[in-house]
């Protein structure tokens, strides 16, 4: 199961919450705002790191992190670009926490 | 079609209602995918399950609602419909404020959404063909 989120930490629950319906196994893929989660340091850093803790595994769109500037992911935290994205639609089921 | 070939097609609702259109395209989409023969299940969380909220009247903001509609979902062959518990509570929200989504054809007693734990939906979601977001 992959679920992707796309809004900031900061902004709303989405991250928060698709943490709460994510099993072992399952994959989560941090796009566009949803970025900002994936950064180390921060007060929503432990959302990413419980995930991991999980066995969940979490990647961030490179691009997207590059647009914002952002280096320092979470130790992890996979990064990936746009075709390892289409790979992991291919693999898995996905819900997108709009 | 036996229920083992139908495509299972899940809907999650996550925005309350009114505020923006997607509660109502959602419920557009649902039903024409009950026509499809499919499968259908819904999930409202976070947000989501205000759109369950019995009692709503929208005749001052000009626009229909979608009560009566929810109201005889089960009529369209929808009858898999849950709230997420802790997305209620966090809301003070209990069954009983729950809209009816139809009666049991047999006893006419009403029937509500289903509420269950996050960890149930997650397994739900897993033996879906799609995902829909709302």
């Amino acid at each position: 199961m992959l679920h992707t989120v796309n809004k900031s930490p900061f902004q709303n629950m989405a991250l928060e919450n698709c943490l709460r319906f994510t099993q072992s196994g399952d994959v989560i893929l941090l796009m566009e705002d949803g970025v900002y989660g994936a950064v180390s340091g921060t007060a929503k850093s432990p959302l990413v790191e419980s995930a991991l803790a999980k066995k969940i595994k979490v990647y961030a769109l490179g691009a997207d992190l590059k647009a914002r500037a952002l280096g320092e992911t979470i130790q992890g935290v996979e990064v990936t670009d746009y075709s390892g994205f289409v790979d992991l639609v291919e693999a898995n089921r996905i819900h997108s926490w709009l | 079609m036996s229920e083992e070939s139908k495509k299972k097609i899940m809907f999650t609702v996550r925005k309350p209602p009114h505020g923006t259109i997607y509660v109502y395209e959602g419920l557009e989409v649902k039903l024409i995918m009950a026509a499809y023969d499919a499968d259908i299940s819904v999930v409202f969380i976070d947000d989501g399950v205000y759109a369950l909220k019995a009692g709503q009247d929208t005749r001052e903001l000009g626009i229909k609602g979608f009560e009566a509609t929810y109201g005889v979902l089960v009529d369209y062959e929808i009858q898999k419909v849950y709230v997420d518990r802790q997305s209620m509570e966090e809301r003070g929200l209990t069954e009983d404020d729950l809209l009816v989504i139809g009666e049991d054809e047999d006893t006419e007693e009403p029937i509500r959404p289903k509420m269950v734990d996050s960890s149930e939906i997650a397994a739900m979601m897993a033996e879906q063909h799609n995902i829909l977001s709302f």
